[in-house]
């Protein structure tokens, strides 16, 4: 029976395993392969050879093209660092609040609960256009509502003399964060909300007769009991703002990522999936730089979802 | 009448809390009116929160009803005085809408036909059977949920270039590269197997001993009572394909008869394009996202238990 239970166990698995060596298992080892050859042509496979350069080139000045440094190094990576520790903690303490808010009341719940959810269920690209324009500078209804007639946001002003209307790097930081937080925010409220309708009522009403009041009863009570939510939340978002992408080509010129004021910060908003990307459609042969800067991405994850399960021992109450 | 003057001497007393020389009724009104202050509060905080929202959604709409010239006007009007329902018709030309949503519904359909053949094998051999190396190998499935998808794009899309399946001139091709690599999907093979351990042991023993076979108690008794879960699959799988954006663009490489849905959409519209534009490039937009708003509003149960369980095990 168990032996016969066995063969019949792999075939189901089949499948998935197939499908897994091919699409998952051999590209992870692939990619850590091709990211120590040098020219490797993505439509041959031709190459010339072992190299450390692919990660040389993208992360250190000493390489023979200070193009791939500037682009990855002093472009991609801190707009991504910078983009995931404003948006993530913002995004995070924003939907904590407004998840506490939402458990606390019982009239129109629902229709906020549903309304709180609704960017979640739609395209990026497209609610980044939205937002483009909403953003634009000379006619767009934030500069309308702000009283700020011209100010370019995310695209300098068509109008200005030459040289002059640029974009502010922090100005088109300011309009990528209001956007990623607003789309990271129902996900993050479900998941806590959730977390919230399971705490036992009991707690509150033995901080009640304590005489407690609101705020010290959220800190002292409802923030440790979500701490498996909140790290849930906090590993997930961390991922998924080093991965930010799809905002970035949703709200800028896809094609360059944003062209902002030199003087005021990095020059576009391009980030390390980007600029990955950005080299798998290139007709030069230099998806060795995609791969490199793959596995550079990898490790900065691995590295913080590894602080962050390190830190929750600590602090996580399950 | 001695009695009268106690019972009036007693009604005159009340109690003094020491702490801030409050007596216990003017406390409670306090307390009352600091509870409905702080309940009108909340409904400000969320109701502004709730107009942030939806703001995107309006602003989407009501643009993609206007002309240039109302675009352009120095104070936006909140409601177009025209109403240009002429930019509809513009958008789903430009977007060339049959086939790139023919296009989303092939890859879709047999993706999502995919993922539910797989995930439905894998789910049961996880859940139901015994054999060696079961933990093991769900642990690494799981593991690589953490991995970045990036590790293994670079590497598939080599794979596919090699195949000829890139570049756009081989159809075929390029539809399967678009759906072999999302047949399968790790989170879903989890969240099945978490539904199928919940259906009782005894009805897989029962099955056994009418002399059904693994293969009959799956289609005949799993699938059924799943039918929620795997519902939920298949919305959030056919909205993938919908939001599809990188992977096909890649694929397709600048083939408009191959686009999907989303890269339609970016790529037919610039964004700093010039203001006339604005409302057919809203038009379009709408397009896109009414659909998932319409699958929201009427999946609503389905879409939130897929999302939702995520979070739950922490």
């Amino acid at each position: 029976m168990e032996s016969k239970n066995n063969w019949k166990a792999w075939l189901y698995l089949a499948p998935v395993i197939i499908l897994m060596a091919v699409f998952t298992f051999y590209p992870i080892i692939n990619t850590f392969f091709i990211s120590f050859l040098k020219n490797y042509d993505s439509l041959t496979g031709a190459n010339k050879g072992f190299t450390f350069d692919n990660y040389i080139d993208i992360l250190t000045p000493f390489g023979k093209n200070q193009t791939y440094y500037n682009e990855f190094m002093l472009t991609a990576l801190p707009n991504t660092l910078l983009l995931t520790f404003v948006t993530v903690p913002i995004s995070i303490i924003l939907s904590l609040i407004i998840a506490i808010g939402l458990n606390s009341i019982k009239v129109f719940k629902k229709v906020f609960q549903t309304i709180f959810f609704m960017p979640y269920v739609t395209n990026a690209i497209a609610i980044g256009m939205v937002f483009a324009v909403i953003f634009d500078t000379q006619y767009g209804v934030f500069n309308a509502i702000f009283g700020v007639k011209g100010f370019p946001w995310i695209y300098p002003n068509p109008s200005a003399a030459a040289g002059t209307g640029l974009v502010n790097y922090w100005s088109a930081f300011f309009a990528i964060c209001f956007y990623i937080v607003w789309h990271s925010l129902p996900y993050k409220i479900l998941i806590f909300l959730g977390g919230l309708q399971n705490i036992d009522q009991q707690y509150y009403d033995a901080a009640k007769i304590d005489g407690s009041n609101k705020i010290k009863t959220s800190l002292k009570i409802t923030v440790p009991l979500l701490s498996p939510q909140i790290l849930y939340i906090m590993i997930t978002s961390f991922i998924g703002a080093f991965k930010e992408y799809n905002s970035v080509i949703g709200l800028f010129d896809p094609k360059t990522g944003g062209q902002f004021d030199k003087s005021t910060g990095m020059e576009n908003m391009t980030t390390v999936v980007y600029f990955i990307y950005k080299r798998m459609g290139e007709s030069k042969p230099t998806l060795g730089y995609a791969c490199s800067g793959a596995v550079v991405l990898f490790i900065i994850i691995m590295i913080f979802t590894a602080i962050q399960f390190k830190v929750s021992k600590k602090r996580v109450h399950y | 009448m001695e009695n009268n003057a106690y019972e009036n001497s007693y009604s005159s007393l009340t109690l003094v809390l020491k702490d801030d020389g409050q007596s216990v009724k003017q406390k409670a009104k306090m307390t009352k009116i600091g509870n409905i202050i702080g309940l009108v509060l909340i409904y400000i905080f969320l109701a502004a929160f709730a107009v942030l929202m939806i703001f995107p959604f309006y602003w989407m709409i009501i643009t993609s009803l206007k002309s240039g010239l109302e675009i352009k006007k120095e104070i936006p009007t909140f409601w177009p005085q025209i109403v240009r329902w002429d930019n509809y018709s513009q958008a789903f030309a430009r977007l060339d809408f049959l086939t790139i949503l023919k296009n989303t519904l092939i890859v879709g359909v047999f993706s999502t036909l995919g993922t539910l053949f797989t995930t439905i094998f894998a789910a049961f051999a996880f859940a139901r059977l015994e054999f060696k190396g079961k933990e093991a190998i769900f642990s690494i499935l799981l593991a690589t949920m953490m991995i970045p998808g990036e590790m293994m794009v670079v590497s598939n899309y080599v794979s596919v270039s090699l195949l000829g399946m890139t570049g756009g001139t081989n159809a075929l091709g390029a539809y399967a590269a678009m759906i072999l690599p999302f047949m399968i999907s790790v989170f879903y093979i989890y969240l099945l197997r978490q539904n199928f351990k919940q259906i009782p042991n005894e009805l897989y023993l029962a099955a056994k001993v009418d002399g059904k076979s693994d293969w009959q108690f799956l289609w005949k008794v799993m699938v059924p009572l799943a039918m929620p879960t795997l519902t939920t699959i298949t919305i959030l799988k056919l909205m993938g394909s919908w939001n599809a954006y990188v992977w096909p663009k890649l694929i397709v490489d600048g083939h408009k008869e191959l686009y999907l849905v989303t890269v339609g959409l970016r790529e037919t519209f610039s964004t700093a394009a010039n203001i006339d534009d604005y409302g057919i490039q809203m038009a379009a937009t709408v397009v896109v996202t009414v659909p998932l708003l319409l699958v929201f509003i009427f999946c609503r149960k389905y879409i939130m238990r897929g999302v939702s369980r995520a979070g739950i095990k922490g």
